[in-house]
């Protein structure tokens, strides 16, 4: 539901913080210990989660995510156990936003409707999907939108002044700006470029942006947070969480929401 | 010669969808990149000093136009229509590939984009791509399935001769669909100065469009010299079908005479029931990948299923959506051969006719066969040799028992 996803912002904005989204691979390694880690996410200080929806061809994501895709997919993962995964999850957590992402063929295979029924039903609040731009969202928007919930569009550098009024006018939630031009988990974009970017974007919308890809480590995620209404962390998390256990991942991820949560006034 | 990128149906819209199939299913960074290069291919399409420029090329350096060849003694083997092969496999590089490498990398030049990239199945696409980016002095990489790099090492060794850099792809199966993976992963970060030169009629618009319009060339050759040489145009036009390059290179001028049946020939594998095939339309589904929504193979899930095939050219679990477009309105028929059927008719048509085709255009054989027979003395058949078998020698012999080299497993 949007208004989740709208108060999640208006409670950081209020504190002068920027909301920090975390992103994890639903599944991976398998049900039970994914089911952990999104369950004790909130009190880490996420405040929005990122569930990924695993695909055969990411062809948006770089080596640790495809990867955690296909131990997901192994470990029998499909959109109707990631939908019990986010069910199970607002059992005894009613305000955290989940925003589910991933690509169009899963959800197009279910039929678009279904899922957005489903979606909701299990209490989802959004999707972002790689592969639907603009040009390609309508069918699966409308559906959201019956359902009041929120289909985030990208924005990205490409997305030049024509194009970024029509980008934006569709989005729902909030702009998901990625910050380069690349897949995820590659390396940083220069820090003066997010400035810029990000008062372009927010000059074409009044929703929040939030800056993803290329963020990593807590340094830069305090920076990014300085100029974004929230930071997304992907790849970091998701390598922490398969090379270290969930005890590693909790811990940086406490890391990144305090230095995301560092008040802008100062 | 004339116009390469006339086009004689109204396919695709305006926001590339053939029917219900295709359009423009990509990552927001690559849109802006792709709808320059709609306007850049339009643009180039209206411009005379354009189609002079590939008109020379295809002319002087890749030998067009192709002969139209009369199977004669595999007619005479076959006792029914008589057969004729669009010879595409005579052309630079050794298939119908270049014809289209020549036309994008043209565009590529004129849209000033100096670092090419490609993915390759077979391996043809590649050689083709390194071929004129060597030639017009432009840097190329071309991602290739780590699978694929085993069974086609002549074509890898080529390429690099060429002066590209092949990178092997490891992820998901390590062929086709994960080089097309791999290349949209470089695209998207190297979007500024890079062109992906697509190899089939499959991705984001305008690739399947404007690929069969490169295409397109070996279609209308093939009326002209069939009316020479017949008098009449074909009963059929024959050809296989990995995304469907050649196959819509050859139909697209015959789409609009209803008396030409059009037929693709798909990878069966080890037969379409034994679920270890790339036929895509005879046994998928709808669904989106790779820019397009077109006939794929997938489980229940949605997730890609993974193709299979002898030739790494037709290894694919998607097809070309102006084919599924073909396939749902009933102009075009669809239908399979095995990998045993390819080898077979490898053999036989290197012994009747001297000519080694590729895997690829050896699934094509039987189903042309099958259909000489069924139309009888009177009919014409035309069949796109879209590539020759020097390539497949070492995975011939190795499906054959016979050792001709080391490292030659795969």
């Amino acid at each position: 539901m949007t208004h989740r996803i709208d108060q999640t912002f208006a409670a950081r904005k209020a504190k002068g913080q920027a909301a920090f989204v975390a992103y994890m691979m639903a599944g991976d390694p398998d049900r039970t210990v994914s089911q952990a880690f999104l369950n004790a996410l909130p009190e880490a200080g996420v405040d929005i989660i990122e569930l990924g929806m695993p695909f055969t061809d990411p062809m948006a994501d770089g080596p640790v995510i495809e990867n955690a895709g296909i131990r997901a997919r192994e470990s029998g993962t499909t959109l109707t156990s990631i939908l019990e995964m986010a069910a199970e999850f607002r059992k005894t957590n009613d305000t955290t936003p989940i925003i589910v992402m991933g690509y169009a063929n899963p959800l197009h295979h279910m039929g678009y409707a279904k899922f957005t029924a489903a979606a909701k039903a299990a209490g989802v609040d959004g999707a972002i999907i790689v592969d639907l731009p603009p040009e390609e969202d309508s069918e699966l928007r409308t559906a959201f939108e019956t359902h009041d919930l929120a289909l985030i569009r990208l924005a990205t550098p490409t997305t030049d002044a024509e194009r970024l009024p029509k980008v934006v006018a569709g989005t729902k939630g909030f702009v998901y700006y990625v910050s380069m031009t690349g897949i995820t988990g590659a390396s940083f974009a220069q820090a003066g470029s997010v400035t810029e970017q990000v008062t372009r974007v927010r000059a074409a919308s009044n929703l929040p942006v939030v800056v993803g890809f290329g963020v990593k480590t807590p340094e830069r995620a305090r920076e990014v947070a300085k100029d974004a209404d929230g930071v997304v962390v992907g790849t970091a998390i998701v390598k922490t969480l398969h090379e270290d256990g969930p005890d590693a991942a909790l811990a940086l991820i406490r890391t990144l929401a305090e230095a995301v949560h560092t008040p802008r006034g100062g | 010669m004339d116009n390469p990128t006339e086009t004689n149906t109204a396919f695709p819209d305006e926001n590339g969808r053939f029917g219900e199939f295709g359009g423009r299913y990509v990552a927001e960074t690559l849109m802006p990149p792709i709808l320059e290069l709609e306007k850049a291919y339009e643009e180039a399409k209206a411009d005379p000093t354009f189609q002079e420029e590939l008109d020379y090329f295809l002319t002087h350096y890749v030998g067009r136009p192709s002969p139209l060849y009369f199977a004669e003694r595999l007619t005479e083997d076959t006792g029914g229509a008589k057969i004729y092969f669009k010879r595409d496999e005579l052309n630079h590089t050794g298939a119908h590939k270049i014809n289209n490498c020549m036309g994008q990398l043209l565009l590529a030049k004129r849209m000033g984009k100096k670092r090419i990239i490609a993915e390759t199945g077979a391996g043809q696409h590649g050689v083709a791509t390194a071929t004129v980016a060597a030639r017009l002095g432009m840097e190329c990489i071309v991602y290739m399935g780590a699978v694929d790099i085993v069974r086609q090492k002549p074509n890898v060794f080529r390429m690099r001769l060429l002066g590209a850099e092949v990178r092997a792809v490891h992820s998901g199966t390590a062929t086709l669909k994960d080089a097309m993976n791999e290349a949209l992963r470089d695209w998207v970060t190297n979007v500024g100065d890079t062109f992906y030169c697509i190899g089939t009629v499959a991705g984001p618009h305008p690739y399947p469009a404007m690929v069969r319009d490169f295409q397109a060339v070996i279609g209308r050759e093939a009326k002209q010299q069939i009316l020479e040489a017949e008098g009449r145009l074909p009963d059929a036009a024959v050809a296989c079908i990995g995304g469907g390059s050649n196959a819509m290179g050859l139909f697209h001028e015959f789409v609009p005479h209803k008396e030409v049946r059009l037929i693709g020939v798909e990878a069966a594998g080890k037969g379409v029931k034994s679920g270890l095939h790339a036929a895509s339309l005879t046994g998928g589904t709808p669904g989106i990948l790779h820019g397009n929504r077109t006939y794929l193979l997938q489980d229940e899930h949605g997730q890609i299923a993974d193709a299979h095939s002898i030739s790494a050219g037709l290894d694919y679990p998607g097809i070309g959506p102006e084919h599924s477009y073909l396939h749902d309105i009933g102009r075009a028929e669809y239908v399979s051969a095995t990998d045993d059927e390819a080898l077979h008719w490898f053999q036989t048509c290197a012994r009747l006719e001297g000519i080694l085709p590729a895997l690829e255009p050896s699934h094509a054989l039987p189903r042309t066969v099958d259909l000489a027979k069924e139309l009888g003395k009177d009919g014409l058949i035309i069949m796109n040799m879209c590539g020759r078998g020097d390539k497949d020698v070492f995975t011939i012999a190795d499906a054959l028992g016979e050792h001709i080299s080391e490292g030659t497993e795969g």
